[in-house]
């Protein structure tokens, strides 16, 4: 028994130290490392309310490790009765004043902080982003301004990026840990939300409500970059030419391709509101394929062959003509090139 | 002299026996057996989700597998497992505790049970007939409605059954406890385990019919092709969330009231003191389930109701906090001065008080709108509700089984097993537990079928799979002892554990008739009185005479066969109309058993005052 112990707690102090070693999770990732200002006003909240239940806990912990080393039964005392006490008045009323305080104390900044972020009052004269979900990808389009784009969200740093969101489909919950909480993307209402980012970065975004097989490999990104970058991209956004030709006979087959094989039906190229699948404009600019695969020429082959192997469930699988190996190789040969903006996601400094 | 004659008679009779049985005992056990099955089931499924977020990227069961194994764990852990074990145990110990021979209706008893029982097999036929529901345990609109195959369709119709069961069963206890107290036995001398019997039974009774509503209007979309829940047709998603919500969340003080009545019980008794602060604790569980009726959209923070909403919702949640806290302290107290004897039943119900009071706390932390925003829907929300729920519940059940299983059972449960299967199930829990609170807010949504590697979220699912194996095996340790003490266990006296309520004043196992005489009741914590008195024995409150009891009956598992074969009628008719035969079918062998229940008298039959003398020796 002992050496079993023994063996637990080192167990224990490795699993403490591994955690201590994996920190506080991702930067750009984790709510414990926030990068905007709703994401500072959940977690400040957050620190308050566990400061004040670590405080209830060491309470409860103290009077509990008393009552178990004072009043354990000792030897001999098998007959002791103990007084059988009724209650106490004052006793009671202590503990139940001093929680009605502490929640007080959470309940007030909980109410102005709900507030403050449901204040949407600069949405008129702000960018305003109609965010779109789908099974399994995010639609976004930059209301008044001819963008269309899906999986990433470019915006500018340190201003309030005004959400317009509504599913198509089934209900999906916009969350990008480290700028803001989240908010659900409802089929049946536009729900309105604001980001703002305060640092240049490429922010993991993730469907926090499930949704189908691919719930969780429904990840995007949002793409801070400066203002001036910001005004760039927006500006090589608005001059895409959908057909322009890309360099290299592959690609132009691929082109070609793209183009016969029905593709364009449902992935717009350009500022075209189709969007019955992924806005493909910047696609050689993105950081993953499908979500969360690396980008690379032989996933996207593979992909464009067999989309269930990477995502179950999607509504891509069967609703094209069968590819060759070829075919799907120059096809990805032309997506690859589709960088239509000198921003890319390096701009934003990772 | 019962049991003897019990082991005579052959397998077949006592089979018999169990399925036709209306004595609260027996249907009791049968709840624990139909209550544990399905807790192994659900635990199995557990294993399953954490092998599958042993490592980043697993593959170890695809997606759609995954989706049906998280919706089955919940579904039969919070339906099949949880709530029918505390039902096994009021069923059981409830009207011993008020002096009673029976509930008040035995013949709704057991049809209470089949249901509970048939609907879950029901729902579990599933996984053989193309694949179990995959909406969550939620099964939120549209994803619910829109999920392909039959999968959903189950869990519609295995819930309605169930559901209906759990119904009857509430009002059953709520009549029982309102019209059979002993003669002396007051509502304010109630043992606390009877008092949040009541107080969960009128939940049941008021939060039920919105989970059955929402379960027909999902029927009707599914199988009869309606559009409530159809956004494109004029319909409404989100009511699907309040409706379930409403249910939902009196559900969680339906599993959690009864076990903070197992531990009013567990802690006077092995502290040898009575219960601090008792008229408290009563009005603090009324406030609990009072307020549990007023929080539920707190589920529902991320939905986009609105500030004003949320605001409102964020403060009565925070409320449940101070009943909560009177009775964290009353228990503390209740200990405090006391002469403490610890054994597993005492060891469970020690771990209970921090483990819950972190989950207590966790929820007070939920309750804070926008920080709700980073918790909602993450591993933050999971490592909460399993700290309330296998923390509370599940550590309230096993408390209850070690504590009464003499009364139920007749043998003591052995000791070091006891204590073995504890300390590994309740590390593994908070290895398993404690560390996704920190996932969920590092990133990790809930109902991940996979976690990307570098994103810091490896270590963390690790630790926890690694504490849900240790949790598995003090399980089955848990197993192993009860297989063994029903064999080779201590035999009980009526009063092992020195008790203070009147189920500790018959004989374990109790006869069936539970009280020779009705016992009169003095004060709270009868036994305890009579003991300090010198008597150590109840005063009947009653000259001996004759017993009246119900007769057994086949009627209700029949009834129950009838909507069962209906349930697949009416969940294959959307493929064939030759289903419909089903329903037809089915209907006419349930309300050809209810005609005949109506028509047929049966006026029970009694225990002579002559028999009752000859078994006093």
């Amino acid at each position: 028994m002992k050496a079993w112990l023994g063996k637990f707690k080192s167990l224990l102090m490795l699993s403490g130290i591994a955690l201590l070693l994996a920190g506080c999770g991702k930067e750009n990732l984790s709510a414990f490392i926030p990068k905007g200002p709703n994401a500072e006003t959940s977690l400040n909240l957050i620190i308050l309310s566990l400061a004040i239940m670590i405080f209830v806990f060491i309470v409860v912990m103290l009077v509990y490790v008393i009552v178990l080393v004072r009043f354990r039964q000792k030897k001999g005392q098998e007959d002791y009765i103990p007084k059988q006490v009724e209650g106490n008045k004052t006793l009671e009323t202590i503990w139940t004043v001093i929680p009605i305080i502490l929640v007080l104390i959470l309940a007030v900044p909980t109410v102005t902080a709900t507030f403050e972020l449901a204040d949407n009052s600069g949405a008129e004269e702000g960018l305003n982003v109609e965010v779109t979900g789908n099974q399994y990808w995010w639609h976004f389009n930059y209301q008044g301004q001819e963008i269309q784009t899906s999986q990433d969200m470019y915006i500018p740093v340190g201003e309030p990026v005004y959400l317009n969101m509504a599913s198509t489909d089934v209900i999906h919950s916009f969350w990008v840990p480290s700028i803001s909480g989240k908010m659900d993307v409802n089929p049946e209402n536009t729900n309105t939300m604001y980001i703002e980012a305060e640092e240049e970065g490429v922010y993991w975004g993730k469907c926090a409500e499930l949704c189908g097989p691919s719930h969780s490999l429904m990840d995007f990104k949002v793409i801070a970059v400066s203002q001036e970058e910001f005004d760039q991209w927006v500006s090589d956004m608005q001059n895409v030419d959908p057909e322009a030709q890309p360099e290299g006979a592959v690609a132009q087959e691929g082109q070609s391709l793209f183009q016969e094989n029905s593709c364009v039906a449902c992935h717009a190229i350009g500022s075209s509101p189709v969007a019955t699948g992924p806005n493909l404009t910047s696609f050689g600019d993105r950081t993953t394929l499908a979500g969360v695969e690396e980008p690379t020429k032989e996933n996207i082959v593979d992909w464009l062959l067999n989309p269930e192997a990477m995502k179950p469930g999607n509504k891509m699988t069967g609703n094209y003509p069968e590819l060759t190996e070829e075919e799907a190789s120059s096809i990805a040969e032309y997506l690859m090139q589709l960088q239509p903006s000198e921003i890319t996601p390096e701009d934003a400094g990772n | 002299m019962s049991s003897a004659a019990t082991q005579k008679r052959g397998f077949g009779a006592m089979l018999w026996d169990y399925l036709t049985t209306v004595d609260h005992k027996k249907i009791g056990i049968l709840y624990l057996i139909g209550g544990g099955f399905f807790f192994l089931l659900g635990g199995l499924e557990a294993m399953i989700i954490r092998i599958q977020l042993l490592v980043p990227e697993n593959d170890f069961i695809s997606a759609g597998l995954y989706n049906e194994m998280i919706t089955m764990h919940g579904t039969t852990m919070i339906f099949l497992a949880a709530m029918p074990l505390l039902l096994g145990l009021m069923n059981v110990i409830m009207p011993l505790q008020i002096g009673a021979r029976d509930v008040a209706f035995p013949f709704l008893n057991s049809l209470g049970f089949w249901l509970f029982f048939l609907g879950g097999i029901l729902l579990n036929c599933s996984w053989f007939l193309g694949g179990a529901p995959d909406a969550g345990w939620t099964s939120y609109a549209p994803l619910s409605v829109q999920s392909p195959g039959h999968g959903v369709d189950f869990y519609v119709m295995g819930l309605q059954l169930s559901g209906a069961g759990t119904l009857i069963g509430g009002i059953n206890f709520l009549v029982t406890i309102v019209t059979m107290r002993a003669p002396g036995m007051t509502y304010m001398r109630m043992p606390l385990f009877t008092w949040t019997t009541f107080i969960t039974s009128i939940l049941i009774l008021f939060a039920f019919p919105a989970l059955t509503v929402g379960l027909f209007l999902l029927m009707f979309d599914r199988m009869m092709g309606a559009a409530f829940f159809d956004v494109a047709l004029g319909g409404n998603a989100i009511i699907w969330q309040h409706l379930f919500w409403i249910f939902g969340h009196p559900e969680v003080y339906i599993l959690i009231l009864p076990a903070f009545g197992v531990f009013s019980e567990i802690l006077p008794t092995f502290s040898k003191k009575r219960l601090f602060g008792y008229t408290a604790m009563v009005f603090a569980t009324i406030l609990i389930a009072f307020l549990g009726f007023m929080v539920w959209a707190h589920h529902m923070f991320t939905v986009g109701l609105g500030p004003v909403a949320n605001a409102i919702f964020a403060i009565a949640t925070m409320a449940i906090a101070i009943p909560t806290g009177i009775k964290i302290f009353n228990w503390l107290a209740t200990m405090w001065g006391g002469s403490i004897r610890i054994n597993s039943a005492m060891l469970w119900a020690l771990a209970f008080v921090p483990t819950f009071t972190i989950g207590g706390m966790t929820g007070v932390m939920l309750a804070s709108t926008v920080a709700d925003y980073q918790y909602h829907d993450t591993y933050f929300v999971v490592a909460h509700f399993h700290y309330v729920i296998v923390g509370g519940v599940v550590f309230g059940i096993l408390a209850a089984l070690h504590y009464w299983w003499p009364k139920i059972f007749g043998r003591i449960l052995n000791e070091a097993m006891g204590k073995i299967a504890f300390w590994l199930f309740f590390i593994g829990f908070h290895l398993t537990f404690f560390v996704q609170h920190f996932l969920g807010l590092m990133g990790m949504p809930r109902r991940y079928w996979v976690f990307l590697e570098g994103q810091g979220l490896d270590t963390g699912n690790l630790v926890s799979s690694i504490g849900a194996f240790l949790m598995g095996i003090g399980g089955l340790i848990f197993l192993i002892n009860i297989i063994y003490s029903s064999v080779k266990g201590e035999k009980a006296s009526a009063d092992p554990w020195d008790g203070r309520t009147l189920e500790w004043a018959t004989a374990s196992p109790p006869v069936h008739y539970n009280f020779k005489q009705l016992p009169l009741v003095r004060g709270l914590d009868p036994l305890w009185i009579e003991k300090m008195e010198g008597k150590g024995k109840i005063t009947p409150a009653e000259p001996l005479d004759e017993i009246h009891m119900p007769n057994g009956s086949i009627l209700p598992l029949i009834m129950t066969i009838g909507f069962f074969i209906a349930s697949f009628g009416f969940i294959y008719q959307t493929d064939h109309k030759a289903w419909l035969i089903a329903i037809y079918v089915g209907m006419a062998i349930a309300l050809g058993a209810m005609l005949t229940r109506s028509l047929k008298d049966d006026h029970g039959y009694h225990i002579s005052k002559e028999e009752l003398e000859r078994e006093a020796e």
